[in-house]
């Protein structure tokens, strides 16, 4: 279930934004997060989501695995959309219940934030969906890159990263092994008190960390006999090769940005 | 005939915490030669991973010394060494570095510096001779154990080594699994001339080998081709060794007052002698 929390993401596509080098991606988005904080005003806001949505267009996601990507974050938005209704109290009345009024700017800022949360949820789905999780570290230790220079690990961390990822099918099915043989030997996860509970994951964790030390050990000595030694020297095989796309990717928000400032608001 | 590696009167003690140390390689010395396919065999705990490992420069023995390429192996030249031999071990999942096939399998190759121009071949080369080529992309939790093993071997060859070092690599295959892993191997030492240390529980695998080398309590207890070794059945069976089934059997025959001349090591040999055997008479 884990798994497909983290894996089930990746659909392998051959759409314009599945082809993008995921630098371009990584930029992209990181960028369009701190734009959508220009939006003040109904045209901008509006822009926004007409742009995002032209994205999932154009990138051939099926709906619904955007809407899978989107449920958890669901209630968040309604919540702040209703928080918005209940409590901002300015402008014109538009809807007098007795209990409570419901004012226009309150709408007005429910339906603001409730895009802001939307677009930004929306964007980042689309990167996962359509960017492995490993050309995701690939683009991000390369755009990180420059920070060797203050000392920071970026190879370490990037070689860590996809390790952690490969290994997460394999210590699933390891927990699941354990599970079962456990629930042979009686024990029950799924009754009791908390304390009777949690009692019960320990003779779980155990063998799960004792085999995860197993593995680390075997790997690193694998990663040893193999001549791996660090960053240093090293070359690489997975290329990541920047095209006119990824380009044309960076002058869109260039665009996208201009057009924010030039439909905000004064304010 | 070249020399590819030796051992010099090789020891090496673990330290332990409870102070009560035994040696667990003692005094061993042997030679492999260019091509040969040698096999170790001993019981569990008989220092054979030890061994192992001091051969890829692991492991540093106390006393004697280890050659590789006819250089002595130390903290200096250990990494061009490592370059040039190959070992894999026993857990498949646990030497997969990659996120996928060709990743692991390009991951020596990156460690050593290798341009990307030279890389893409040589792992496309490497894969074809474990019979893997169309599994590029695959990642390895939707692999066999045997098709992650081939992918490890791949990952060995792919820096060309004369040497290749398994370790129990087929021990935790189904017997499937161990036929290609075995069948892999055996057509690579016949087509390239690789030289082949393989540790094994396997008797298959014995039988394959030129050389066996009996471990028994870290020492070197017996060497010599695979008949000449079974030859020393209840020796063998002594220090919790299996015997094939035709070796077994000759010797129940002999015991029972059967007369048979040769070692056999298979079936097929000894049925041929036994139903000859009447008309020697
Ligand atoms: N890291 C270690 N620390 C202490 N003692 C060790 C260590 N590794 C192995 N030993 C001991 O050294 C001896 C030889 O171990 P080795 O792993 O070489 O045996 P092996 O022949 O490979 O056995 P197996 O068939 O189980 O793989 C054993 O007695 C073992 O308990
Ligand atoms: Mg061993």
């Amino acid at each position: 279930m884990l798994e497909k929390m983290i894996f089930g993401r990746y659909v392998p596509g051959n759409s314009f934004v599945h082809r993008l080098d995921p630098r371009s991606k990584l930029l992209f988005i990181f960028l369009f997060i701190i734009a959508v904080f220009l939006a003040n005003n109904t045209m901008t806001y509006g822009l926004l989501l007409a742009f995002t949505l032209l994205v999932i267009f154009i990138s051939r996601i099926r709906l619904y695995f955007l809407f899978n990507g989107l449920k958890p974050i669901l209630f968040l938005i309604v919540f702040t959309l209703l928080m918005h209704f209940l409590f901002t109290k300015e402008g014109a009345v538009l809807l007098d219940l007795k209990i409570f009024k419901i004012y226009e700017e309150g709408v007005r800022q429910g339906i603001f934030i409730s895009i802001r949360f939307l677009v930004l949820v929306l964007m980042t789905t689309v990167l996962t969906l359509t960017t492995s999780p490993i050309s995701i570290t690939d683009g991000m230790e390369t755009l990180l890159n420059p920070l060797k220079r203050v000392k920071l690990p970026v190879h370490e961390l990037a070689l860590m990263m996809s390790i952690a990822l490969r290994f997460i099918p394999t210590l699933m099915d390891e927990t699941d092994k354990i599970l079962k043989a456990q629930l042979a030997r009686g024990s029950d996860l799924t009754s009791g008190t908390i304390k009777e509970r949690i009692r019960a994951v320990v003779p779980l964790l155990v063998p799960l960390f004792v085999s995860a030390f197993k593995r680390a050990e075997d790997l690193a000595i694998a990663m040893e006999v193999r001549g791996y030694r660090g960053g240093e020297g090293r070359t690489r095989y997975r290329q990541l090769n920047w095209q006119g796309r990824d380009t044309l990717v960076i002058i869109i928000f260039i665009v996208l940005v201009a057009a924010l400032f030039w439909l905000r608001g004064g304010s | 005939m070249k020399e590819i590696l030796s051992l010099d009167h090789v020891s090496y003690t673990y330290e332990s915490e409870d102070g009560e140390s035994r040696k667990a390689i003692d005094d061993v010395s042997f030679t492999v030669w260019d091509g040969e396919w040698i096999a170790i065999v001993g019981h569990n705990g008989s220092g054979k991973s030890t061994l192992a490992k001091m051969m890829i420069g692991l492991l540093f023995p106390e006393e004697g010394s280890v050659n590789v390429f006819l250089e002595k192996l130390d903290a200096e030249n250990i990494w061009d060494i490592r370059s040039r031999i190959g070992i894999v071990f026993q857990n498949p999942d646990n030497q997969f570095v990659g996120s996928t096939v060709q990743d692991d399998v390009a991951f020596a190759l990156e460690n050593n510096g290798v341009p990307f121009e030279q890389m893409v071949p040589r792992v496309h080369e490497s894969l074809a001779q474990v019979n893997m080529a169309g599994f590029l992309d695959h990642e390895p939790h939707h692999l066999s154990g045997g098709q992650k093993q081939r992918v490890a071997i791949a990952g060995a060859l792919a820096m060309q080594p004369k040497l290749l070092i398994l370790d129990e690599a087929t021990s935790m295959l189904d017997p499937q699994g161990r036929d290609e892993v075995i069948k892999v191997v055996d057509d690579l030492k016949r087509t390239t001339g690789l030289t082949v240390i393989s540790i094994t529980h396997d008797l298959e695998e014995v039988l394959l080998a030129d050389k066996v080398i009996v471990m028994n309590d870290g020492k070197l207890m017996l060497t010599g081709k695979p008949e000449e070794i079974f030859a020393h059945g209840e020796e063998l069976e002594a220090i919790g060794l299996d015997l094939p089934f035709a070796s077994r059997l000759s010797r129940y025959l002999r015991q029972a007052g059967v007369e048979i001349q040769g070692e056999h090591t298979t079936e097929e040999e000894l049925v041929n002698e036994l139903w000859t055997s009447h008309f020697n008479k």
